[in-house]
């Protein structure tokens, strides 16, 4: 079964990143639709006591979601690299999957400005959202500049 | 604690128990307290190929920054506390100076450099070896006695306590 590819698959790449497996992060492409997955799983809890997910966890997620969404609309290539990324933490992660959706506010010719957000039951309710600046090429060129 | 309090190699070991073995991200990242002093804590995580972010370069996902980070801003505030509270981040931000160093241990220092009635504030760095060197930066607030909460392990009383509590909520899973 050969189908025409009009974008990367993502889910195939992100498969290839220890840390995204690690995490048990997944994609879900439909059509021009990206959702990041984050499985539950008890090793990405941060607070027991609640419990509630890592806050890192989430974090690593919503930066994995705006590369996912990146690499969706900018094409194969090198992975974009974070600059800054800001996290707002809405409500606490509750051990259940995760979902996540991202959109590109500007894309320049070297840094992309992405907004991302996490829900788990009610997408009207947000866990965090965040919004962080990638670049687009080598990260050794951004540095030394 | 107070201002004042002195930190002993007893209360990191304590720490260590409470925080990281019976934290389970803490845990799988293999995250420990090197130190720790009143309003600063530093935290390291060893390299690991799983938590590589890039396989072509071996260099670790910025996630894990991300973790350890928050990691040790929660316990900076948790030393900066006057009494035993409740936090909860409210948001944190990071900046990527350079890329990690694969094969060398990440280390997270810590300070939360002001504590008013509701917000805790806090800064960090995350480096190899020199923190004039910063492999990212980051910069949070937490929100203080957010929810139901464990003692600050800072006396085997208060370990025990914390641990019970732990144990009651078996690592985190109902």
């Amino acid at each position: 079964m050969s189908k025409e590819k009009e974008a990367p698959d993502i889910d195939v790449m992100m498969q290839a990143i220890p840390y995204a497996r690690f995490l048990g992060i997944t994609i879900d492409q439909r059509g021009n639709e990206v959702t990041t997955v984050l499985h539950f799983s008890p090793q990405l809890i941060g607070n027991p006591v609640l419990p509630a997910l890592h806050g890192g966890v989430i974090g690593a997620f919503l930066e994995t979601t705006a590369i996912a969404q990146l690499i969706f609309e900018a094409g194969e290539g090198a992975l974009p690299k974070p600059i800054g990324i800001t996290i707002d933490y809405l409500r606490s992660g509750r051990p259940v999957d995760t979902y996540g959706r991202a959109e590109i506010t500007k894309q320049g010719r070297r840094v992309a400005t992405v907004r991302a957000e996490a829900w788990q039951d009610d997408r009207a309710r947000p866990i965090a959202v965040a919004h962080g600046h990638f670049l687009l090429k080598a990260v050794d060129e951004f540095a030394d500049k | 604690m107070a201002s004042n309090f002195k930190i002993t190699p007893e209360h990191i070991a304590l720490m260590k128990d409470v925080l990281i073995e019976h934290v389970p991200h803490a845990k799988a990242l293999g995250m420990t307290v090197v130190n720790a002093a009143p309003d600063e804590a530093w935290l390291s995580v060893p390299y690991d190929a799983k938590l590589v972010g890039n396989p072509e370069t071996g260099v670790i996902h910025g996630g894990v920054i991300t973790s350890l980070l928050d990691n040790a801003c929660g316990i900076a505030v948790q030393l900066a506390l006057p009494e035993r509270m409740s936090i909860a981040t409210l948001d944190l931000r990071i900046d990527y100076m350079k890329p990690a160093t694969p094969h060398l241990e990440l280390v997270a220092h810590t300070h939360c450099y002001k504590v008013t009635t509701n917000i805790a504030f806090v800064r960090g760095t995350a480096y190899h070896t020199d923190e004039t060197d910063p492999i990212a930066t980051c910069v949070g607030t937490f929100m203080l006695a957010a929810n139901r909460t464990m003692p600050m392990p800072m006396t085997p009383e208060a370990a025990a306590e914390a641990l019970a509590m732990l144990a009651e909520k078996k690592g985190g899973v109902e």
